[in-house]
Protein backbone atom coordinates (compact mmCIF):
# COMPACT_ATOMS: atom_id res chain seq x y z
CA UNK A 1 0.00 0.00 0.00
CA UNK A 2 3.08 2.47 0.81
CA UNK A 3 4.80 1.58 -2.33
CA UNK A 4 1.72 1.58 -4.05
CA UNK A 5 1.36 5.44 -3.02
CA UNK A 6 4.77 5.97 -3.19
CA UNK A 7 4.85 5.34 -6.41
CA UNK A 8 1.77 7.09 -7.17
CA UNK A 9 3.48 10.40 -5.43
CA UNK A 10 6.52 9.99 -7.68
CA UNK A 11 4.42 10.24 -10.81
CA UNK A 12 2.29 13.07 -9.81
CA UNK A 13 5.80 14.70 -8.54
CA UNK A 14 8.03 14.45 -11.43
CA UNK A 15 5.20 15.94 -13.42
CA UNK A 16 5.15 18.83 -11.08
CA UNK A 17 8.84 19.21 -11.43
CA UNK A 18 8.71 19.55 -14.89
CA UNK A 19 6.13 22.23 -14.53
CA UNK A 20 8.36 24.22 -11.55
CA UNK A 21 11.53 23.77 -13.81
CA UNK A 22 9.70 25.76 -16.67
CA UNK A 23 9.10 28.69 -13.79
CA UNK A 24 12.50 28.54 -12.26
CA UNK A 25 13.90 28.71 -16.24
CA UNK A 26 12.60 31.73 -16.18
CA UNK A 27 13.21 32.99 -12.75
CA UNK A 28 16.99 32.15 -13.62
CA UNK A 29 17.40 33.71 -16.68
CA UNK A 30 15.36 36.42 -17.00
CA UNK A 31 14.71 37.10 -13.35
CA UNK A 32 10.51 37.26 -14.31
CA UNK A 33 8.45 35.41 -12.36
CA UNK A 34 5.45 34.31 -14.54
CA UNK A 35 2.29 34.40 -12.72
CA UNK A 36 0.56 33.15 -15.53
CA UNK A 37 2.93 30.09 -15.82
CA UNK A 38 -0.37 27.79 -14.47
CA UNK A 39 -2.52 29.14 -17.11
CA UNK A 40 0.15 28.11 -20.00
CA UNK A 41 0.33 24.70 -18.50
CA UNK A 42 -3.57 24.77 -18.61
CA UNK A 43 -4.00 26.17 -21.91
CA UNK A 44 -1.33 23.06 -23.09
CA UNK A 45 -3.49 20.85 -21.60
CA UNK A 46 -6.24 21.69 -23.65
CA UNK A 47 -4.14 22.21 -26.77
CA UNK A 48 -3.05 18.55 -26.12
CA UNK A 49 -7.00 17.31 -25.37
CA UNK A 50 -8.39 19.67 -28.57
CA UNK A 51 -5.92 17.67 -30.68
CA UNK A 52 -7.31 14.65 -29.53
CA UNK A 53 -10.78 14.99 -29.12
CA UNK A 54 -11.14 17.09 -32.31
CA UNK A 55 -8.37 15.66 -34.68
CA UNK A 56 -8.22 12.34 -33.31
CA UNK A 57 -4.77 12.67 -32.63
CA UNK A 58 -2.46 9.96 -30.63
CA UNK A 59 -1.58 10.67 -27.69
CA UNK A 60 2.41 11.50 -28.94
CA UNK A 61 0.85 14.15 -31.04
CA UNK A 62 -1.39 15.98 -28.22
CA UNK A 63 2.36 15.91 -26.19
CA UNK A 64 3.79 17.75 -29.05
CA UNK A 65 0.65 19.82 -29.52
CA UNK A 66 0.75 20.67 -25.85
CA UNK A 67 4.14 21.78 -25.57
CA UNK A 68 4.26 23.69 -28.93
CA UNK A 69 1.03 25.26 -27.76
CA UNK A 70 2.62 26.50 -24.06
CA UNK A 71 6.14 27.26 -25.96
CA UNK A 72 4.07 30.10 -28.50
CA UNK A 73 1.86 31.12 -25.73
CA UNK A 74 4.66 31.81 -23.27
CA UNK A 75 6.34 33.45 -26.11
CA UNK A 76 3.25 35.67 -26.86
CA UNK A 77 3.00 36.28 -23.42
CA UNK A 78 6.71 37.84 -23.22
CA UNK A 79 5.51 40.47 -26.09
CA UNK A 80 2.56 41.51 -24.64
CA UNK A 81 3.16 41.52 -20.85
CA UNK A 82 6.95 41.57 -20.00
CA UNK A 83 8.88 43.02 -23.12
CA UNK A 84 6.94 46.28 -23.06
CA UNK A 85 7.73 46.29 -19.41
CA UNK A 86 11.56 45.38 -20.01
CA UNK A 87 12.40 48.21 -22.94
CA UNK A 88 11.34 50.76 -20.46
CA UNK A 89 13.23 49.07 -17.37
CA UNK A 90 9.86 48.77 -15.20
CA UNK A 91 10.85 47.44 -11.40
CA UNK A 92 10.52 43.44 -11.30
CA UNK A 93 7.49 43.80 -9.16
CA UNK A 94 5.66 45.37 -12.59
CA UNK A 95 6.34 42.33 -13.84
CA UNK A 96 4.24 40.20 -11.57
CA UNK A 97 1.55 42.43 -11.43
CA UNK A 98 1.71 42.76 -15.54
CA UNK A 99 1.34 38.99 -15.55
CA UNK A 100 -1.10 38.68 -12.81
CA UNK A 101 -3.13 40.53 -15.55
CA UNK A 102 -2.03 38.20 -18.15
CA UNK A 103 -3.21 35.45 -16.04
CA UNK A 104 -6.44 36.20 -15.06
CA UNK A 105 -7.41 37.03 -18.83
CA UNK A 106 -5.99 33.34 -20.27
CA UNK A 107 -8.29 32.07 -17.12
CA UNK A 108 -11.81 33.94 -18.39
CA UNK A 109 -10.93 32.86 -21.50
CA UNK A 110 -10.96 29.32 -20.84
CA UNK A 111 -13.41 29.21 -18.31
CA UNK A 112 -15.50 31.06 -21.09
CA UNK A 113 -14.93 28.59 -23.84
CA UNK A 114 -15.79 25.54 -21.82
CA UNK A 115 -18.38 27.27 -20.47
CA UNK A 116 -16.42 26.51 -16.76
CA UNK A 117 -17.08 22.68 -17.18
CA UNK A 118 -14.56 19.94 -16.60
CA UNK A 119 -13.53 18.52 -19.89
CA UNK A 120 -11.90 14.78 -20.36
CA UNK A 121 -9.68 12.84 -22.56
CA UNK A 122 -11.85 10.05 -24.67
CA UNK A 123 -11.12 7.02 -23.00
CA UNK A 124 -9.13 5.37 -26.13
CA UNK A 125 -6.93 7.89 -26.01
CA UNK A 126 -4.33 5.86 -23.86
CA UNK A 127 -4.49 1.75 -23.57
CA UNK A 128 -5.48 1.01 -19.68
CA UNK A 129 -2.97 -1.41 -18.66
CA UNK A 130 -1.30 -2.60 -15.63
CA UNK A 131 1.84 -4.64 -14.64
CA UNK A 132 2.78 -6.40 -11.22
CA UNK A 133 6.27 -5.12 -10.67
CA UNK A 134 7.85 -6.23 -7.14
CA UNK A 135 4.18 -6.36 -6.22
CA UNK A 136 3.60 -2.31 -6.82
CA UNK A 137 0.67 -2.21 -9.82
CA UNK A 138 2.26 -0.14 -12.17
CA UNK A 139 -0.07 1.70 -15.02
CA UNK A 140 1.53 2.16 -18.27
CA UNK A 141 0.47 5.80 -18.14
CA UNK A 142 2.71 5.98 -15.29
CA UNK A 143 5.46 4.44 -16.87
CA UNK A 144 5.04 6.43 -19.69
CA UNK A 145 4.70 9.61 -18.08
CA UNK A 146 7.93 9.11 -15.89
CA UNK A 147 10.13 8.05 -19.34
CA UNK A 148 8.59 11.44 -20.91
CA UNK A 149 9.53 13.29 -17.94
CA UNK A 150 13.33 11.69 -17.85
CA UNK A 151 13.02 12.44 -21.63
CA UNK A 152 12.58 16.14 -21.34
CA UNK A 153 14.92 16.96 -18.61
CA UNK A 154 17.61 14.84 -19.82
CA UNK A 155 16.41 16.82 -23.68
CA UNK A 156 17.08 20.39 -21.57
CA UNK A 157 19.78 19.37 -19.51
CA UNK A 158 21.87 18.96 -22.89
CA UNK A 159 20.28 21.30 -24.81
CA UNK A 160 21.58 24.37 -22.00
CA UNK A 161 24.79 22.36 -21.51
CA UNK A 162 26.39 21.09 -24.64
CA UNK A 163 24.62 23.34 -28.12
CA UNK A 164 25.94 26.38 -28.41
CA UNK A 165 22.55 28.20 -27.93
CA UNK A 166 22.47 26.63 -24.61
CA UNK A 167 25.66 28.07 -23.39
CA UNK A 168 24.49 31.22 -24.76
CA UNK A 169 21.38 30.85 -22.50
CA UNK A 170 24.12 30.46 -19.62
CA UNK A 171 25.82 33.50 -20.44
CA UNK A 172 22.44 35.68 -20.27
CA UNK A 173 21.60 33.68 -17.02
CA UNK A 174 25.09 34.88 -15.63
CA UNK A 175 25.15 38.62 -16.27
CA UNK A 176 22.82 40.05 -19.68
CA UNK A 177 24.82 42.78 -20.56
CA UNK A 178 27.84 40.84 -20.81
CA UNK A 179 26.60 38.88 -23.26
CA UNK A 180 25.52 41.73 -25.47
CA UNK A 181 28.85 42.50 -25.76
CA UNK A 182 29.97 39.10 -26.50
CA UNK A 183 27.26 39.61 -29.81
CA UNK A 184 24.79 37.71 -27.82
CA UNK A 185 20.98 38.56 -29.10
CA UNK A 186 18.92 38.88 -26.00
CA UNK A 187 15.64 38.92 -28.16
CA UNK A 188 16.83 35.25 -29.22
CA UNK A 189 17.50 34.00 -25.92
CA UNK A 190 14.04 35.50 -24.72
CA UNK A 191 12.51 34.02 -27.54
CA UNK A 192 13.99 30.52 -26.35
CA UNK A 193 13.78 30.54 -22.86
CA UNK A 194 10.21 31.87 -23.04
CA UNK A 195 9.35 29.28 -25.45
CA UNK A 196 11.09 26.24 -23.71
CA UNK A 197 9.26 27.21 -20.23
CA UNK A 198 5.90 27.24 -21.85
CA UNK A 199 6.78 24.25 -23.74
CA UNK A 200 7.79 22.90 -20.52
CA UNK A 201 4.36 23.75 -18.63
CA UNK A 202 2.14 22.51 -21.94
CA UNK A 203 4.06 19.01 -21.69
CA UNK A 204 3.24 18.92 -17.74
CA UNK A 205 -0.75 20.25 -18.51
CA UNK A 206 -1.00 17.34 -20.51
CA UNK A 207 0.55 14.90 -18.99
CA UNK A 208 -1.66 16.04 -15.61
CA UNK A 209 -4.61 15.93 -17.45
CA UNK A 210 -4.39 12.15 -18.44
CA UNK A 211 -3.40 11.30 -14.88
CA UNK A 212 -6.34 12.64 -13.36
CA UNK A 213 -8.45 12.51 -16.89
CA UNK A 214 -9.48 16.35 -16.19
CA UNK A 215 -8.49 19.16 -18.10
CA UNK A 216 -10.77 22.45 -16.82
CA UNK A 217 -9.63 26.32 -16.79
CA UNK A 218 -8.80 26.65 -12.88
CA UNK A 219 -6.26 23.17 -13.30
CA UNK A 220 -3.29 25.49 -13.18
CA UNK A 221 -3.96 27.58 -10.23
CA UNK A 222 -2.75 25.38 -7.60
CA UNK A 223 0.37 23.93 -9.43
CA UNK A 224 0.86 27.47 -9.31
CA UNK A 225 1.24 27.58 -6.07
CA UNK A 226 2.71 24.54 -5.29
CA UNK A 227 5.42 25.48 -8.03
CA UNK A 228 6.59 28.37 -5.68
CA UNK A 229 6.57 25.93 -2.47
CA UNK A 230 9.04 23.20 -5.32
CA UNK A 231 11.03 26.66 -6.21
CA UNK A 232 11.94 28.00 -2.77
CA UNK A 233 12.57 24.25 -1.65
CA UNK A 234 14.71 23.63 -4.12
CA UNK A 235 16.62 27.02 -4.41
CA UNK A 236 15.64 29.70 -7.05
CA UNK A 237 16.26 28.88 -10.61
CA UNK A 238 17.97 25.47 -10.04
CA UNK A 239 17.33 22.82 -12.23
CA UNK A 240 18.15 19.44 -10.14
CA UNK A 241 16.88 21.49 -7.03
CA UNK A 242 12.97 21.91 -8.54
CA UNK A 243 13.36 18.49 -9.89
CA UNK A 244 13.76 16.81 -6.51
CA UNK A 245 11.74 19.28 -4.82
CA UNK A 246 8.81 18.68 -7.35
CA UNK A 247 9.17 14.61 -6.64
CA UNK A 248 9.28 15.46 -2.66
CA UNK A 249 6.52 17.81 -2.50
CA UNK A 250 4.34 14.86 -4.97
CA UNK A 251 4.97 12.56 -2.49
CA UNK A 252 4.18 14.39 0.36
CA UNK A 253 0.68 15.35 -1.34
CA UNK A 254 -0.60 12.09 -2.00
CA UNK A 255 0.75 10.41 0.95
CA UNK A 256 -1.21 12.96 2.66
CA UNK A 257 -4.54 12.58 0.75
CA UNK A 258 -4.34 8.80 1.23
CA UNK A 259 -3.44 8.47 5.53
CA UNK A 260 -4.62 11.93 6.73
CA UNK A 261 -7.38 13.90 4.44
CA UNK A 262 -7.30 15.39 1.19
CA UNK A 263 -7.61 18.80 2.91
CA UNK A 264 -4.76 18.70 4.74
CA UNK A 265 -2.44 18.50 1.34
CA UNK A 266 -1.82 21.98 1.25
CA UNK A 267 -1.21 22.18 5.28
CA UNK A 268 1.57 19.60 5.12
CA UNK A 269 3.17 21.03 2.24
CA UNK A 270 3.40 24.58 3.23
CA UNK A 271 4.43 23.74 6.81
CA UNK A 272 7.07 21.09 5.22
CA UNK A 273 8.44 24.23 3.62
CA UNK A 274 8.38 26.76 6.51
CA UNK A 275 10.88 23.95 8.48
CA UNK A 276 12.86 23.98 5.64
CA UNK A 277 13.53 27.44 5.20
CA UNK A 278 13.68 27.92 9.12
CA UNK A 279 16.54 25.40 8.74
CA UNK A 280 18.10 26.03 5.38
CA UNK A 281 16.75 29.95 4.41
CA UNK A 282 18.69 29.30 0.41
CA UNK A 283 16.39 25.93 0.30
CA UNK A 284 17.58 22.81 0.09
CA UNK A 285 19.59 23.33 -2.97
CA UNK A 286 20.01 26.98 -3.15
CA UNK A 287 23.20 28.47 -2.30
CA UNK A 288 24.34 31.91 -2.78
CA UNK A 289 27.00 30.67 -6.10
CA UNK A 290 24.90 28.09 -7.01
CA UNK A 291 26.04 24.46 -9.19
CA UNK A 292 27.15 23.58 -12.06
CA UNK A 293 23.67 23.22 -13.83
CA UNK A 294 22.57 26.52 -12.20
CA UNK A 295 20.70 28.79 -14.40
CA UNK A 296 21.47 32.07 -12.47
CA UNK A 297 21.62 35.37 -12.42
CA UNK A 298 24.46 36.94 -10.26
CA UNK B 1 39.03 54.06 -38.45
CA UNK B 2 36.87 55.30 -35.59
CA UNK B 3 35.33 59.19 -35.52
CA UNK B 4 34.03 60.13 -32.31
CA UNK B 5 32.07 63.42 -32.97
CA UNK B 6 30.12 66.11 -30.41
CA UNK B 7 28.54 63.07 -27.87
CA UNK B 8 26.89 63.88 -25.31
CA UNK B 9 25.99 61.21 -22.39
CA UNK B 10 23.62 61.90 -19.31
CA UNK B 11 22.35 59.76 -16.69
CA UNK B 12 19.09 60.66 -15.99
CA UNK B 13 19.82 64.85 -16.34
CA UNK B 14 23.10 64.21 -14.38
CA UNK B 15 26.13 64.80 -17.79
CA UNK B 16 28.47 62.38 -18.15
CA UNK B 17 29.89 63.18 -21.37
CA UNK B 18 29.73 66.87 -22.87
CA UNK B 19 30.74 67.16 -26.40
CA UNK B 20 33.35 64.59 -26.85
CA UNK B 21 35.22 64.60 -30.16
CA UNK B 22 38.07 62.17 -30.92
CA UNK B 23 39.39 59.96 -33.62
CA UNK B 24 41.31 56.52 -33.38
CA UNK B 25 43.37 55.49 -36.42
CA UNK B 26 43.53 52.51 -37.89
CA UNK B 27 46.67 50.55 -36.12
CA UNK B 28 46.93 52.22 -33.52
CA UNK B 29 46.58 52.21 -30.08
CA UNK B 30 44.66 55.03 -28.54
CA UNK B 31 45.10 56.15 -25.05
CA UNK B 32 42.02 57.51 -23.18
CA UNK B 33 43.11 58.69 -19.94
CA UNK B 34 41.31 60.51 -16.71
CA UNK B 35 40.58 60.36 -13.02
CA UNK B 36 37.77 58.23 -11.29
CA UNK B 37 34.72 58.98 -12.70
CA UNK B 38 35.61 61.31 -15.58
CA UNK B 39 33.20 59.16 -17.88
CA UNK B 40 35.66 56.96 -19.66
CA UNK B 41 33.51 53.52 -19.39
CA UNK B 42 30.92 55.70 -19.89
CA UNK B 43 32.35 56.65 -23.42
CA UNK B 44 33.32 52.79 -24.01
CA UNK B 45 29.71 51.66 -23.24
CA UNK B 46 27.99 54.50 -25.76
CA UNK B 47 30.51 52.82 -28.35
CA UNK B 48 29.38 49.51 -27.64
CA UNK B 49 25.65 50.74 -27.39
CA UNK B 50 24.94 50.07 -23.64
CA UNK B 51 24.47 53.15 -22.90
CA UNK B 52 22.36 55.64 -26.00
CA UNK B 53 23.95 58.88 -26.61
CA UNK B 54 21.60 62.27 -26.45
CA UNK B 55 24.10 63.76 -29.26
CA UNK B 56 26.68 63.13 -31.31
CA UNK B 57 28.43 60.71 -33.83
CA UNK B 58 30.41 57.42 -33.49
CA UNK B 59 31.48 56.46 -37.32
CA UNK B 60 33.14 53.10 -37.14
CA UNK B 61 34.30 52.71 -40.83
CA UNK B 62 32.17 55.15 -42.06
CA UNK B 63 29.20 53.44 -40.07
CA UNK B 64 27.00 54.99 -37.21
CA UNK B 65 26.89 52.76 -34.06
CA UNK B 66 25.16 55.02 -32.18
CA UNK B 67 21.62 53.83 -32.16
CA UNK B 68 22.82 49.97 -32.92
CA UNK B 69 22.13 47.35 -30.80
CA UNK B 70 24.92 46.46 -28.39
CA UNK B 71 25.18 42.67 -29.96
CA UNK B 72 25.36 44.26 -32.79
CA UNK B 73 27.73 46.71 -32.99
CA UNK B 74 30.17 43.49 -31.44
CA UNK B 75 28.88 41.27 -34.49
CA UNK B 76 30.52 44.56 -36.60
CA UNK B 77 33.85 44.01 -34.99
CA UNK B 78 34.06 47.04 -32.27
CA UNK B 79 34.62 44.68 -29.43
CA UNK B 80 35.16 45.79 -25.67
CA UNK B 81 36.98 44.35 -22.63
CA UNK B 82 34.40 45.87 -19.63
CA UNK B 83 35.98 47.28 -16.55
CA UNK B 84 35.91 44.36 -13.93
CA UNK B 85 36.64 41.87 -16.57
CA UNK B 86 33.29 40.23 -16.21
CA UNK B 87 34.04 37.05 -17.21
CA UNK B 88 31.26 34.56 -17.14
CA UNK B 89 32.17 32.72 -13.78
CA UNK B 90 30.01 29.63 -13.90
CA UNK B 91 31.38 28.44 -17.62
CA UNK B 92 34.87 27.23 -18.38
CA UNK B 93 37.71 28.76 -19.58
CA UNK B 94 36.87 27.07 -22.96
CA UNK B 95 33.37 27.82 -22.56
CA UNK B 96 33.87 31.48 -21.94
CA UNK B 97 36.25 31.46 -25.66
CA UNK B 98 33.90 30.07 -27.40
CA UNK B 99 31.60 32.36 -26.34
CA UNK B 100 33.54 34.73 -28.09
CA UNK B 101 33.28 33.13 -31.63
CA UNK B 102 29.93 34.63 -31.36
CA UNK B 103 30.66 37.98 -32.18
CA UNK B 104 32.70 37.30 -35.34
CA UNK B 105 30.09 35.86 -36.76
CA UNK B 106 29.99 35.39 -40.71
CA UNK B 107 32.53 38.23 -40.84
CA UNK B 108 35.78 35.57 -40.40
CA UNK B 109 35.83 32.34 -39.60
CA UNK B 110 38.83 31.88 -38.40
CA UNK B 111 39.48 27.92 -37.27
CA UNK B 112 42.70 29.12 -35.75
CA UNK B 113 41.57 31.68 -33.49
CA UNK B 114 41.70 29.47 -30.24
CA UNK B 115 45.03 28.79 -31.19
CA UNK B 116 46.90 32.24 -31.23
CA UNK B 117 44.24 32.87 -27.92
CA UNK B 118 46.29 30.00 -26.67
CA UNK B 119 49.84 31.20 -27.90
CA UNK B 120 49.43 34.56 -26.76
CA UNK B 121 47.94 33.20 -22.83
CA UNK B 122 49.21 29.37 -22.37
CA UNK B 123 47.52 29.76 -19.30
CA UNK B 124 44.04 29.89 -20.38
CA UNK B 125 45.42 25.69 -22.53
CA UNK B 126 45.89 24.71 -19.22
CA UNK B 127 42.96 25.87 -17.55
CA UNK B 128 40.82 25.19 -20.46
CA UNK B 129 38.40 22.91 -18.14
CA UNK B 130 38.34 25.76 -15.16
CA UNK B 131 35.59 27.80 -14.27
CA UNK B 132 36.19 31.08 -15.13
CA UNK B 133 35.01 32.37 -11.82
CA UNK B 134 37.82 30.55 -10.37
CA UNK B 135 40.83 31.47 -12.17
CA UNK B 136 42.85 34.76 -10.74
CA UNK B 137 42.61 37.96 -11.03
CA UNK B 138 45.31 38.01 -13.91
CA UNK B 139 44.19 35.01 -15.57
CA UNK B 140 40.49 36.54 -15.66
CA UNK B 141 42.32 39.76 -17.57
CA UNK B 142 43.60 37.29 -19.70
CA UNK B 143 40.44 35.29 -20.77
CA UNK B 144 38.63 38.19 -21.30
CA UNK B 145 41.07 39.94 -23.73
CA UNK B 146 41.15 36.21 -25.19
CA UNK B 147 37.50 35.87 -25.73
CA UNK B 148 37.35 39.12 -27.39
CA UNK B 149 39.56 37.61 -29.55
CA UNK B 150 37.57 35.11 -30.48
CA UNK B 151 35.32 37.38 -31.97
CA UNK B 152 38.18 38.88 -34.87
CA UNK B 153 37.90 42.24 -33.58
CA UNK B 154 38.45 45.07 -35.99
CA UNK B 155 39.27 46.91 -33.38
CA UNK B 156 39.41 46.13 -29.11
CA UNK B 157 38.10 48.52 -26.54
CA UNK B 158 39.95 47.73 -22.95
CA UNK B 159 38.44 49.38 -19.79
CA UNK B 160 41.75 49.49 -17.54
CA UNK B 161 42.73 46.20 -18.06
CA UNK B 162 45.96 46.80 -15.61
CA UNK B 163 43.41 47.48 -12.45
CA UNK B 164 43.88 45.49 -9.32
CA UNK B 165 46.87 42.95 -10.97
CA UNK B 166 50.48 43.08 -9.73
CA UNK B 167 53.48 44.78 -11.99
CA UNK B 168 54.21 41.36 -13.87
CA UNK B 169 51.10 40.58 -14.81
CA UNK B 170 50.56 43.98 -15.66
CA UNK B 171 53.64 43.76 -18.03
CA UNK B 172 52.10 39.99 -19.53
CA UNK B 173 48.95 41.62 -20.41
CA UNK B 174 50.41 44.77 -22.35
CA UNK B 175 53.18 43.03 -23.76
CA UNK B 176 50.63 40.51 -25.33
CA UNK B 177 48.67 44.14 -26.11
CA UNK B 178 51.39 45.04 -27.85
CA UNK B 179 51.96 41.81 -29.63
CA UNK B 180 48.81 42.60 -30.73
CA UNK B 181 49.10 46.09 -32.10
CA UNK B 182 52.04 45.03 -33.91
CA UNK B 183 49.74 42.45 -35.94
CA UNK B 184 47.92 45.27 -37.08
CA UNK B 185 44.92 45.45 -33.94
CA UNK B 186 43.78 48.19 -33.30
CA UNK B 187 42.96 49.23 -29.85
CA UNK B 188 41.38 51.51 -27.99
CA UNK B 189 42.56 51.71 -23.90
CA UNK B 190 41.22 53.21 -20.78
CA UNK B 191 43.52 53.55 -18.31
CA UNK B 192 43.82 55.10 -14.60
CA UNK B 193 47.83 54.06 -15.25
CA UNK B 194 48.86 57.19 -17.20
CA UNK B 195 52.60 56.70 -17.20
CA UNK B 196 51.59 52.99 -18.40
CA UNK B 197 48.99 53.89 -21.05
CA UNK B 198 51.08 56.92 -22.71
CA UNK B 199 54.28 54.58 -22.89
CA UNK B 200 52.22 52.10 -24.71
CA UNK B 201 49.94 54.24 -26.69
CA UNK B 202 50.64 56.10 -30.10
CA UNK B 203 47.87 58.86 -29.23
CA UNK B 204 46.26 59.76 -26.64
CA UNK B 205 43.03 61.82 -24.55
CA UNK B 206 42.53 63.30 -21.64
CA UNK B 207 38.94 63.03 -20.38
CA UNK B 208 37.84 65.09 -17.28
CA UNK B 209 34.07 65.83 -15.92
CA UNK B 210 33.20 64.51 -19.37
CA UNK B 211 35.47 66.09 -21.29
CA UNK B 212 38.12 66.03 -23.27
CA UNK B 213 40.33 68.45 -21.89
CA UNK B 214 43.52 67.72 -23.94
CA UNK B 215 44.56 65.27 -26.58
CA UNK B 216 47.83 64.20 -28.75
CA UNK B 217 50.52 62.14 -29.67
CA UNK B 218 51.71 59.71 -26.16
CA UNK B 219 55.07 61.15 -26.36
CA UNK B 220 54.10 65.01 -26.44
CA UNK B 221 51.46 64.58 -23.73
CA UNK B 222 53.72 62.04 -21.60
CA UNK B 223 56.24 65.53 -21.46
CA UNK B 224 53.50 68.20 -21.07
CA UNK B 225 54.25 69.81 -17.90
CA UNK B 226 50.83 70.00 -16.93
CA UNK B 227 50.11 66.30 -17.76
CA UNK B 228 53.45 65.74 -16.07
CA UNK B 229 51.83 67.35 -12.56
CA UNK B 230 48.23 65.95 -12.55
CA UNK B 231 48.72 62.54 -13.57
CA UNK B 232 52.45 61.41 -13.81
CA UNK B 233 53.83 62.39 -10.95
CA UNK B 234 51.10 60.68 -9.03
CA UNK B 235 51.03 57.48 -11.01
CA UNK B 236 55.30 57.16 -9.77
CA UNK B 237 54.56 57.69 -6.38
CA UNK B 238 51.45 55.02 -6.11
CA UNK B 239 53.57 52.72 -8.59
N1 LIG C 1 24.53 53.70 -14.64
C1 LIG C 1 24.78 54.95 -14.18
N2 LIG C 1 23.79 55.68 -13.66
C2 LIG C 1 24.02 56.95 -13.19
N3 LIG C 1 25.21 57.53 -13.21
C3 LIG C 1 26.25 56.85 -13.71
C4 LIG C 1 26.09 55.52 -14.22
N4 LIG C 1 27.28 55.08 -14.66
C5 LIG C 1 28.14 56.08 -14.44
N5 LIG C 1 27.54 57.15 -13.87
C6 LIG C 1 28.16 58.42 -13.52
O1 LIG C 1 28.77 58.95 -14.66
C7 LIG C 1 30.04 59.49 -14.36
C8 LIG C 1 31.10 58.82 -15.20
O2 LIG C 1 31.23 57.47 -14.81
P1 LIG C 1 32.19 56.44 -15.52
O3 LIG C 1 31.95 55.11 -14.94
O4 LIG C 1 32.05 56.60 -16.98
O5 LIG C 1 33.62 56.98 -15.05
P2 LIG C 1 35.05 56.37 -15.26
O6 LIG C 1 35.86 57.43 -15.88
O7 LIG C 1 34.97 55.09 -15.98
O8 LIG C 1 35.53 56.13 -13.76
P3 LIG C 1 36.44 54.97 -13.14
O9 LIG C 1 37.85 55.33 -13.46
O10 LIG C 1 36.17 55.06 -11.67
O11 LIG C 1 36.01 53.69 -13.75
C9 LIG C 1 30.24 59.30 -12.87
O12 LIG C 1 29.90 60.51 -12.23
C10 LIG C 1 29.26 58.22 -12.50
O13 LIG C 1 28.79 58.39 -11.20
MG1 LIG D 1 35.42 53.19 -15.49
Amino acid sequence: MLAQQLLNGVVVGSVYGLFALGFTLLFGVNHIMNMAHGAVFMWGAFAGLFAVTMFDLPFAAALVIGAVAGGLLSVVLDWVAFRPLRKRNAPEFSAIVSSIGANLILLSLAQQMTATRVMRFPFDTFPIRFYEILGVRVQLLQLVIMAVVILTVVGLVWYLQRTNAGRQIRAVAYSEGTSRLLGINPFSINFQVFFLSGALAGVAGVLIGLVFNSVHFMMGEPLLLRAFVVIILGGLGSIPGALIAGLLIGIVQVLTVSYLSAGMADVVVFSLLFLVLLARPTGLFGSASGGAARVARQ
Amino acid sequence: MLEVSGLSVSYSGIRALKDVSLTVGKGEIFALIGPNGAGKSTLLNTLSGMVQAQTGHARFDGVELIGRPAHRIARAGLIQVPEGRQVIAPLTVRENLELGRIAAGTRSGDRNALDRVHDLFPVLAERRTQLAGSLSGGQQQMLAIGRALMGAPRILLLDEPSLGLAPVIVREVFDALLRLNASGLTILLVEQNAKLALETAHHAAILEMGRVVMRGTAADLAHDPLVVDHYLGRTEETA
